[in-house]
Formats: structure tokens, sequence, C-alpha cells
């Protein structure tokens, strides 16, 4: 069965998505409608700044931030000037590093579905006397809600797999940082491999389980759009 | 509103397409903003909706100002109807929740005015649906009623009908017919269908590559040499008329217009109806004398001007009778034959009249 420090390691893990991914709403979704509308230079370079998690080796990213958090990095000076324990090996150092890592999981669907409503039914609620902040949460928002839900769905996910980056910034503190995948890892590690399987099992449960969420309501969902 | 209170002047620069008007329009009626694909009419329909930036422009529309070097109102803020060409309905929202999506944002309407859109469009059974299980011509409807339950002073539409198969047209024109005879919103009303012109405008905008090349009356911009042209084989005027009497006995109807009268086939109208006659150049000829013809309508008419048209071989005849035009089109080799000449009077033979209501 599951140990105790399994499932401390789990409710971690699950954690630190959960607050990735609400972080992430609230910061990609702004990026992507700017990214979706802009015709402005900046475009292309933003877009590509978004997408470099997706490439880089996340050890690059993890060594970055790393800097960045300590003492004479800039992250590091700030938590310092506000008076605030350095971010490095915390839980919310974690989290910070997680929402660079995991930002173009919510950037890209979201962007994609913001460009599939296309210029229309904001000009249509610009006609009928709505804000453009108004069209954006009253029509923007509801017709990209599926992309609302792959993204969130994606970015969690993504979140809950990330490994190099949590051993870079986080380290492996029991119920501060030792997330799941790194659990595992620390079994391997030891030799334990029946341990090792339990909560690989899991794991593998849980992305088929949220793939196959994504692509069902996919193919069932009807065709949108004005 | 008084007769001409809608003023724009735009100048706007594009890779390829410019557009330069400045035009002052009636603030009653429909305009109907008329040329080919290109022309620019769409694009000056939405800069005066304010979705289009011209760089350079002026509007004032009843005394506001919309736009001006100083001042730019938001699309949001001016008090203005949209109908799009294709219906854009909310697909997220139900028939009902499009049409109060305006209703709840704006000050000036009421619940009155969505009832009376709604009746007089004829959606009242489909407030419940979803607006993709609509037919094309419903949706089309629902967001014609969209567009005046915020009571706009201005009603814009951007060729309501070209997305839509004849059928459908005929399904909705009666409810354009309604709304221009019901309404008192000036509408400005983009097309590229001579049918839907002569129909439903009142006051005519003929756009060519971004310039208004004629702003006027209907009536009497139909009537130019130099405009017909851009009609090819719809040219012809329009004639407000009324119907003087009815005879049962060969199902016809007698129309007295400013000059004469013509006999049109009986549509169950009763005597003292307006109606608008349209008369097509290519059924009007000319003859020396009277004769005794299967054309009932004969007239004598004096020629007014003579021009050219859309084929080296025809000629297009301004005709008048009384104080009314008409279009003839002749070939130059009868015009020669019969010496048609300005200020020369002729029988003017009327082959065939559309009654339009």
């Amino acid at each position: 069965m599951l140990t105790d420090s399994d499932l401390q390691a789990l409710w971690l893990t699950v954690r630190l998505a959960a607050i990735v991914t609400f972080i992430l709403l609230l910061i990609g979704t702004p990026i992507a409608w700017w990214l979706a509308r802009t015709k402005c230079w900046w475009k292309g370079p933003i877009g590509a700044i978004v997408a470099l998690p997706l490439v880089l080796p996340p050890s690059v990213l993890g060594f970055y931030l790393l800097l960045a958090m300590g003492p004479s990095g800039p992250v590091g000076q700030l938590t310092e000037a506000l008076n605030i324990a350095p971010l490095a090996f915390t839980f919310w150092g974690l989290v910070l590093a997680s929402v660079f890592y995991s930002l173009p999981f919510m950037v890209q669907p979201l962007q994609t579905a913001f460009e599939a409503i296309g210029e229309r039914p904001l000009e249509v609620a610009a006609t009928l006397r709505a804000s453009p902040l108004d069209a954006f949460f009253t029509v923007a928002v509801p017709l990209a809600k599926p992309g609302f839900i792959t993204a969130s769905i994606l970015t969690f996910a993504h979140t809950v797999g990330e490994f190099g980056v949590v051993l870079m910034i986080g380290g492996n503190i029991p119920g501060v940082t030792r997330v799941a995948s790194v659990q595992i890892y620390d079994y391997v590690e030891a030799l334990n491999y029946s341990q090792a399987h339990r909560l690989a099992l899991v794991l593998l449960v849980f992305s088929f389980v949220v793939l196959l969420a994504i692509y069902a309501g996919r193919r069932f969902r009807p065709a949108r759009g004005v | 509103m008084s007769d001409l209170d809608i003023q724009a002047r735009f100048q706007l620069a594009w890779p390829g397409f410019a557009l330069d008007v400045d035009l002052e329009l009636p603030g009653r009626g429909v305009t109907a903003l008329f040329g080919v694909s290109g022309s620019g009419k769409t694009t000056l329909l939405r800069c005066i909706a304010g979705l289009e930036r011209a760089p350079q422009g002026r509007l004032v529309v009843d005394g506001d100002i919309w736009q001006s070097d100083q001042q730019w109102l938001p699309t949001h803020k001016r008090p203005l109807g949209y109908v799009f060409q294709e219906a854009s309905l909310f697909s997220h929202l139900s028939v009902q929740d499009n049409l109060h999506y305006g209703l709840r944002r704006s000050r000036r309407s009421s619940h009155t005015s969505l009832d009376q859109a709604i009746e007089l469009l004829g959606i009242g059974h489909l407030l419940t649906r979803n607006p993709d299980l609509l037919s094309g011509g419903e949706r089309q409807r629902v967001a014609i009623a969209r567009a005046l339950a915020v009571s706009p002073r201005l009603l814009l539409m951007d060729e309501p009908l070209a997305a839509l198969d004849l059928q459908r047209k005929r399904e909705i024109f009666p409810y354009l017919e309604r709304l221009h005879r019901e309404l008192d919103i000036p509408v400005l009303y983009v097309t590229h269908s001579p049918e839907e012109l002569t129909r439903l405008a009142d006051h005519l905008v003929v756009m060519e590559n971004g310039r208004a090349i004629a702003s006027g009356n209907l009536g009497e911009t139909l009537s130019r040499l130099d405009l017909p042209i851009q009609l090819g084989e719809d040219a012809g005027v329009i004639i407000e008329a009324t119907i003087g009497a009815v005879d049962n006995e060969w199902h016809l109807a007698r129309v007295d217009f400013a000059g004469g009268s013509l006999w049109a086939k009986d549509q169950g109208l009763a005597p003292g109806t307006s109606v608008r006659v349209r008369v097509l150049a290519r059924d009007v000829s000319l003859a020396e004398q009277q004769t005794a013809s299967s054309i009932q309508n004969q007239m004598p008419g004096q020629i007014d001007a003579i021009g050219e048209d859309e084929h080296p071989g025809l000629a297009l005849v301004r005709v008048r009778i009384g104080d009314t035009i008409l279009l003839a089109r002749l070939t130059k080799r009868a015009i020669a034959t019969l010496d048609v000449d300005p200020g020369k009077t002729f029988w003017v033979q009327i082959k065939s009249v559309a009654l339009l209501q």
C-alpha cells in the first residue's frame, strides 16, 4: 500500500499543481489574449519566450531560477528587500518555478481558442453596447470555454509530471518540496522497486485519465463558433 | 430628426484601397450604399459604426459628434444597431439571451422596443431555441431584432441578405419592408443587389473605388444617365405613385403618378394605396405615333437627354412625362432612324412595370 510519505508526496503534488494552475489562469489568460489579438511586432519574441519551456531542458530553467532566487539574484534581492525568507528550497519557490515551467501549457491552448473566436463576436458585442472588458468576460471567455478546460488540465498534469525543475529549485524536503515524481526517484535510488511501482501506477492512471478526458471531450463537443 | 443630419467624412488609405468620402445623409428612411464588391461600402459602414478607425474623419449624427479630430466615440458608446452579413448570433446564448444582451446594456432601450422587434420580425416562437439550430433566415431575423432591441438612433445593415439563398431572401424581404414602413429609425443599408435597392431604399449613395460618385433621392439618382450603367440589365427608374382605380373585369390596376398613369396587374391593393413602380429601361420603347399594339401603356413623352450605355450599340434615353422621368434603352440605330433628339416628343411604350409596395 501507499505509505504516509507517499500520500504526503501526492498531496503536495496536487496542491502544487492546483495552485500553479490557478495562478497561470490569472497570468496566462491576458498573455494569451494579447498574443491572439495583437498585430504588434513584439508578438513573435513574446510568443517565443512563452514557448521556451517546451524545448528547454528543465535543469537549465531550474538552474537560472535558482540563480535568480539566490542572494544576489533579482528574486533573491526582492525577497530580501521585502524582508521575507528566500524562496529557494521552499514550496513557494517551487510554485514560482512551476509557473514558468508550465506557462506554455496554459497560454498556447488559450491563444488558439481565442484566435478561433475571431474578431466578429467581439464586434457584435461592441455594437450591442458591451465595453471591451465586458465583451471579454461575457463573449470571449464563454466561447473559449473548451480552451480554458484543455489549458487547465494540461497545466495541472504537466505540473504533476515535473521533475528536473523540482530537483534544482526545491530539493527533496519531505512535506515541503518532495513531490510524487521525486519520491519515485528516491525509491528507485534505494532499490525499493515495489513501492516505486505503486506510486508510478497512480501517476500513470492519473495521466491516462486526464488525456482521456481531454480527447473524449474534444470528440463529443458540438461545433461552436458564431 | 431634420432632413439632412448625418454628416460623414472619412479618409483612409490601406495598401491597394483608399476610402475618401464626404457625405450628407438624410436622418430618415433607408439610405442604400450601393456598389460592386470592393467599392468601399462596407468599409464606410464600419467607419460609421466605429469598427474601423479612419485616421481622418468627422462624423456627426443628429447633432452629436461621433468622430472628429479631437474626439472618438468607441463603438459601444454609439447609439446604433448593426446587422452583419452573417447573422453572428452568440452561439453560447439562447435566442432570448441574444436579444437581451444589448437590451441589458442599453440605457435607451425598453422592453417595449424588444417586444416590438420580436413582433415585427415574427420570432416569438424561436425564443427558447439555440441559435445553432435555426435556419439561415431565422438567424438573420433574430440578428435584426437584436439590433433593434437596443432602440438605436441609427440602424446599419451590411448586406443582411447576401449570405442567404433566394428562398430565404424572399422569407426576410417582407420583414425588411415592414421595418421600412413601420419604424422611424434611419437605416444605412449596404447592398450590391438592384432588387434590394429599388424595393427598400429612399436615398441612394453609389460607391465606386472608395468614393461616393453619387448621392441623392432614389428616383432622381436612378434616372441620371451617368449611373445606370452600373445596374446593367436592371437599369431603370422608380416612380412614386398611388393606386387610382381597379378594373375588376381585366384584373388591372391604374397607377397614377405625377404626369400620367399606367395600367399594371392588380395585386389586390385598394385605391389610394401608395406604391412604388419600377420601370426598367429595357421595357421602354419609343414610337413616332400611337400604335395599335399589345403594349397597352402608351403616352407621349419629351426626350430629355441621350447618354451612353454599357454596350457601344446601345444608348440610354431620358424621357420626360409630365414631372416624371423614364429611361429607355434603345439601339443607336433606332435613335438614328427615328431621329431621336432632345426636345422632340415621341410616344413612349412601356411593356411591363413592377409594383413594389
